[in-house]
């Protein structure tokens, strides 16, 4: 049996954890903050969580950043699986370099360069069809450019973990191969579509450098609100936001984990009573 | 049960092929030759900012490529130094992130099953909210009354406040910080599956420790270093938040020339011809990084 030196796996794993967690907690910490000076404290108060929503302009780009996260998140998630399935099951055909690249250049990629190819595009469309102007859409299909890779990623390993033996099951019965698609690989990757769709959500709920890019008039997101006003330092405000999302998204994702964990405990125990009996 | 198969796949099969194709070269192949088109017409005041490359005047087709961009790229001093110094920030940022991840993957990948799962939760966590939040997180620790400044002063290690926020050191400070879940998560997943009689059997043949794990730990993570080390390298050469939000004047990116000369100066042109310059620079990484997820496409079937 290897043994590890826990000493220094315990300090090891303590002190990345506080690399990673200090500034987020201090952050939470302040956002409670009395004082206008951010890192001054001068007593609890949550006068900021008021001032968040007497802000118009926040809201209004929230609403905006929400609408925007929810479309991406879907769409991004049909186009992500659509390639991901490809990407496992179709073999080496013809261009499979060429759409792997396309798929995984993506996740490398600076965003500024996506963000300009992407407007030179929307600009020489503008310019031959008169569509589209710039703002909701091109920002829409920005994001789902963005986001389109990571899904397909996350659902190309989960496919390819798949048994192939319950498609093959089903196309033996005469279904045919969609609806051996829809009724058995479907719900045996949704684990890997709530991850997609998460990601996906987030992605875009964050992206200031895309937005920035392929924005319209009023169309501002809330990243490209934060971004111009911490542009200018910390702002008690910008905490109570931070704290505000940072609570939503990681009890999102912890709740999400707990139950794909506990389907994954069903399926184990329901996969070895069937191969039992 | 094959014969079956082959009877439904081969007609729907090129069209499922093809619908995602045909989005990905649309939305990312395409906009980018016309970044290279682009770079080469000229600048122009009016919608779109720049000339057409080929014209029909008297029914003859003119082409006009102006590859004055380029040599002013290679001439201009600003420029060079972008990349330069780009390209160094973004091997500094990885080679530290690579010296703080492997700890971290190692150890989380030697931990009983049970906590895995939570410490890598934890590790990814960050990497789930915002990257703007905590870039903003990070001006709180770096300022001049901030945390960091405040815990060295109140131990005594400095008297006056060092100056990190709108510096190198603050974008330094800010991309190890973002990047290093990156770094953690491909070379977590080598690190976990390895099997470990492997490093038995080095110790049984009377291996030390240490150089049991430079013969066969470090080795057989060797694909989650580099794919790691790629995934935090070429996004950060063009890293444009970060700097804008930690870095001072001193700090020069092409990510932020680049998006000078597209919003403030309207050099459409110009912007194009770094952009491609960029991509230039990135495209052996950018090609290394395929041919490992390929590698690893390939190696699970």
């Amino acid at each position: 049996m290897i043994k590890t030196n826990k000493p220094l796996q315990w300090s090891v794993l303590s002190i990345g954890m506080l690399f990673l967690y200090i500034p987020i907690i201090s952050l939470v910490f302040y956002s409670f903050n009395e004082s206008k000076l951010v890192t001054t404290w001068s007593g609890f108060s949550v006068k900021w969580y008021g001032e968040l929503l007497k802000d118009d302009e926040l809201i209004q780009a929230a609403w905006i950043s929400l609408k925007l996260g929810l479309f991406t998140a879907f769409a991004s998630v049909v186009i992500g699986t659509w390639a991901g399935f490809v990407l496992a099951r179709f073999g080496r055909f013809k261009g499979f370099t060429l759409f792997a690249g396309m798929i995984n250049a993506p996740l490398v990629i600076p965003e500024v360069i996506q963000g300009i190819s992407l407007v030179l595009l929307f600009v020489t469309m503008l310019d031959i069809w008169g569509w589209p102007e710039r703002g909701m859409l091109t920002m829409w299909i920005g994001h789902v450019m963005l986001c389109v890779s990571y899904v397909a990623i996350i659902v190309q390993s989960r496919v390819k973990e798949l048994n192939k033996s319950y498609e093959e099951a089903a196309l033996d019965l005469g279904a045919t191969p969609l609806k051996v698609f829809f009724v058995i690989t479907l719900p045996l990757i949704s684990q890997a579509l709530i991850s997609g769709w998460l990601l996906s959500f987030t992605l875009s709920v964050d992206d200031v450098v895309l937005s920035a890019f392929l924005n319209g008039p009023g169309s501002t997101t809330l990243p490209l609100v934060v971004f111009s006003r911490v542009r200018l330092g910390l702002n008690p405000e910008m905490n109570a936001l931070a704290t505000i999302f940072i609570t939503v998204v990681t009890v999102g994702v912890v709740v999400a984990n707990a139950l794909m964990q506990r389907a994954e405990r069903r399926r184990m125990k329901e996969m070895q009573m069937a191969f039992q009996s | 049960m094959n014969a079956l198969l082959k009877r439904f796949l081969p007609k729907g099969r090129t069209a499922v092929i093809a619908v995602p194709f045909a989005w990905l070269f649309v939305f990312f192949m395409l906009p980018f030759l016309l970044v290279i088109k682009i770079s080469f017409a000229d600048l122009l005041i009016g919608i779109p900012p720049y000339t057409k490359l080929i014209e029909f005047k008297d029914g003859v087709v003119h082409l006009t490529a102006n590859v004055g961009h380029y040599l002013f790229l290679l001439q201009d001093d600003l420029y060079v130094s972008s990349y330069l110094s780009s390209v160094k920030i973004a091997a500094i940022t990885t080679l530290v992130c690579l010296l703080i991840g492997y700890p971290i993957a190692y150890y989380i990948a030697r931990s009983n099953p049970s906590s895995r799962n939570v410490l890598m939760m934890a590790v990814m966590l960050p990497f789930w909210t915002s990257l703007l939040l905590r870039t903003y997180a990070m001006i709180g620790i770096v300022k001049n009354e901030g945390l960091l400044n405040n815990a060295l002063i109140a131990i005594g290690i400095i008297q006056e406040p060092l100056q990190i926020y709108h510096t190198t050191w603050g974008v330094y400070l800010g991309m190890v910080y973002n990047y290093l879940p990156f770094l953690i998560m491909p070379l977590y997943a080598h690190l976990v599956k390895m099997d470990l009689t492997l490093l038995e059997a080095a110790y049984d043949l009377g291996a030390k420790p240490w150089k049991a794990f430079v013969k066969v730990t470090l080795p057989l993570s060797k694909n989650g270093i580099i794919a790691g080390c790629l995934l935090v390298f070429i996004p950060a050469v063009g890293e444009f938040v970060i700097p804008e939000l930690l870095g001072g004047s001193d700090t020069l990116m092409i990510g932020h020339v680049m998006w000078d000369e597209f919003f403030n100066n309207m050099d459409w042109p110009m912007a194009s011809a770094v952009t491609c310059a960029m991509v230039l620079l990135l495209l052996v990484p950018m090609a290394w990084f395929q041919y490992v997820q390929v590698q690893e496409l390939e190696g699970k079937s």
